[in-house]
């Protein structure tokens, strides 16, 4: 279980309690958290689950997996600190994530 | 005017087994996508990628699944319009009045819409700037590629629309190719042609850049490029090109009165019906308490709605359920013996 911390564009905060195996993506749709489109479902295809996470957090991560660089690549203003969170899977080590949401997913 | 049975909105797997099911029950139906192959999401998302949760297929890939729900409707010689999008749809004496974008029109006591996510568009540029020049200056697309002959070309994007037109262009304009990171995700072939054109300075290269800005008065004059540091750069441009990919864009269904489920569109669960008489939704667009979005809950949502289909198409008539093992009439259908 990890608390994560999900701030919309906008600065509006969100905190959920996501279970371990759970993906950051599946966190916030699972608990209406906005901000989030998720429309390929999880399968790395969209780009639509686009998160900005701060240096600190960023490379304490599990590294980008082959192909998730190529599908940031047409996320909305991607940049270094880019991420799917559906490929960011929950474990208690990232307790206190906070990811930043773009301005808007398409 | 063409008078059917049903019209389905998206010809993805979904799209394509309710068109099975239909035929197999003596309904007639035109299939109508956005996309110019048939697949939706399989097609133009994970042509090659594997799936494994198709029952009895233990693998296979998007491309294939694909062939093989085209292979299983063939019997039936269902029309497709393909490259073209519904785009309006009104209420006509218990009849469907569907309008697509190329101007077709269809009458139709039933719409199926197998939408997915909604309709493939090109991901367009953030800039606000550019869109006072899309479509004239401003492009996502390449229709005619006479008009960049001897212009200053900027195309962004590192996959392998980006890579091979401006390896194509590079002949004939001055082209600039702006990536947001070193690596490209194109063809190996056509990054090494691109450093090779870079290092002769036949195409300017730039990348760990992004678009800031595009200026004209009137036309096009310029691209303002950043890095990630804040460093900028003023290209001359007279055309600028974006291949970002496909976005799914829920499109014109927002706009036909359906009642609405943040994407979705929720339907019942016994012919997956929407809020409106004769038109149903299945696969990833349509929504239902336990909801799973996986290719074989579409095949079952179609088989219902084809039934529900039926109805409205052949109001005199009662259906009958039958086995293709073993009914006459669907052997007839099918064209075996």
């Amino acid at each position: 279980m990890a608390k994560i911390k999900y701030i919309e564009h906008n600065g509006k905060e969100h905190i959920a309690e996501v279970q371990n195996g759970l993906t950051v993506m599946e966190g916030a749709v699972q608990n209406d958290i906005p901000g989030i489109d998720a429309d390929c479902g999880g399968s790395m295809s969209c780009a639509t689950c686009h998160v900005y996470v701060k240096e600190d957090w960023y490379n304490k991560l599990p590294k980008k997996e082959m192909g998730e660089d190529d599908m940031l690549d047409q996320a909305y203003e991607p940049n270094s600190n880019s991420r799917l969170s559906c490929q960011i899977m929950v474990s208690d080590d990232l307790d206190g994530l906070t990811v930043h949401m773009p301005e808007k997913q398409v | 005017m063409i008078k059917t049975d049903v019209v389905i909105v998206g010809a993805g797997p979904t799209g394509l087994f309710c068109a099975h099911q239909l035929g197999i029950i003596g309904l007639k139906c035109e299939i109508v996508d956005n996309l110019d192959k048939i697949g939706g999401q399989c097609i133009e998302l994970y042509p090659d990628k594997p799936i494994y949760d198709i029952p009895a297929v233990p693998e296979c890939t998007g491309e294939e699944l694909t062939n093989n729900l085209i292979e299983q409707i063939k019997p039936f010689k269902f029309s497709f319009h393909l490259n073209d999008r519904v785009q309006e749809l009104t209420n006509e004496n218990d009849n469907w009045v569907v309008k697509t974008t190329n101007g077709k029109e269809f009458h139709t006591p039933n719409v199926v819409i197998a939408g997915g996510v909604g309709s493939f568009e090109p991901r367009k540029f953030p800039t606000k700037s550019a869109e006072k020049f899309d479509g004239t200056s401003v492009l996502y697309s390449i229709k005619d590629k006479t008009i960049f002959k001897d212009k200053s070309v900027a195309i962004f994007g590192g996959g392998d629309s980006a890579l091979d037109w401006a390896i194509e262009l590079s002949n004939t304009s001055k082209v600039s190719l702006i990536h947001r990171r070193e690596e490209f995700r194109g063809a190996p072939s056509s990054v090494q042609k691109i450093k090779e054109l870079s290092e002769k300075n036949i195409i300017n290269l730039f990348t760990k850049y992004s678009i800031k800005d595009v200026k004209g008065n009137g036309s096009l004059e310029e691209v303002e490029i950043k890095s990630e540091e804040g460093e900028s750069k003023i290209l001359k441009a007279d055309y600028v090109l974006g291949f970002f990919g496909l976005i799914m864009q829920l499109g014109p269904i927002a706009e036909w009165g359906l009642n609405l489920d943040k994407k979705a569109i929720p339907v019942n669960t016994e012919n997956f019906e929407t809020n409106k008489k004769g038109i149903f939704a299945i696969g990833d667009i349509c929504t239902y308490p336990g909801k799973l979005k996986l290719i074989l809950s579409g095949f079952h949502e179609g088989a219902l709605a084809a039934r529900g289909c039926f109805k409205y198409a052949r109001p005199n008539e009662k259906y009958r359920f039958e086995f293709t093992t073993a009914s006459n009439t669907i052997k007839d259908r099918l064209g075996v013996k």
